[in-house]
């Protein structure tokens, strides 16, 4: 029982941090290509640790999988949002960030 | 187990505040709005934590409302808010 709680504290932390570096993505990254790579990682692997991690305390089959079918609605909505996003700031002709301009500046 | 939990929504919490500073400062419009989905993912997140946390089992429901309503609103952007303006702004975008 204290293994169970012990991996469940475990996939909560990292759920966390997956956010928590996300979220310093979001601000750091230069541009808009650059960010959604920092999005889309937080939003697959932080919210799909945080579910497995409540996973393990679930009281009951339906409520684990209500879960599972949050995450699975997050991994669809990330994966199509970045793409719309990624194509439609291509049409609009934004440059994608260059390591020269760092290098420059 | 109770204060771990505690302790995982109050950084929840922490990374959408810290979130707001993109959406504040975003250079372009799309900025915002990804910092805006992110928001919606940790909103989600955050509510499926305090349904544990809470014993609320509707706050699940309310998360699976949110996780919708968050790519809908992307979706919603992209098709109408985004492209509306690039129809005004001259086509000058890189080919390859």
């Amino acid at each position: 029982m204290i293994l169970i709680e012990l991996l469940q504290a475990l996939l909560l932390l990292a759920g966390v941090g997956f956010f928590l570096v996300g979220t310093l993505g979001i601000l750091r990254f230069p541009d808009v290509y650059t960010r959604i790579h920092a999005l889309t990682k937080a939003d697959n692997l932080g919210l799909g640790l945080i579910v497995f991690g409540l996973l393990l305390g679930a009281d009951s089959v339906p409520v684990a999988l209500k879960l599972l079918l949050v995450w699975g609605l997050a991994l669809i909505a990330s994966a199509t949002a970045g793409y719309l996003v990624a194509r439609a700031a291509r049409r609009r002709g934004v440059r994608p960030w260059k390591a020269r301009n760092w290098e420059n500046g | 187990m109770t204060w771990l939990l505690e302790a995982v929504a109050v950084l929840l919490l922490v990374t959408l505040a810290l979130g707001l500073i993109r959406i504040w400062r975003g250079p372009t419009i799309a900025d915002r709005m990804l910092a805006a989905q992110l928001f919606g993912t940790t909103g989600v997140g955050l509510l499926l934590v305090l349904a544990e946390l809470q014993q609320l089992p509707a706050l699940r429901d309310v998360a699976l409302v949110l996780a919708l309503l968050a790519v809908m609103a992307v979706l919603a952007f992209v098709a109408r808010v985004w492209r509306q303006e690039s129809q005004d702004a001259t086509e000058e975008g890189p080919r390859e």
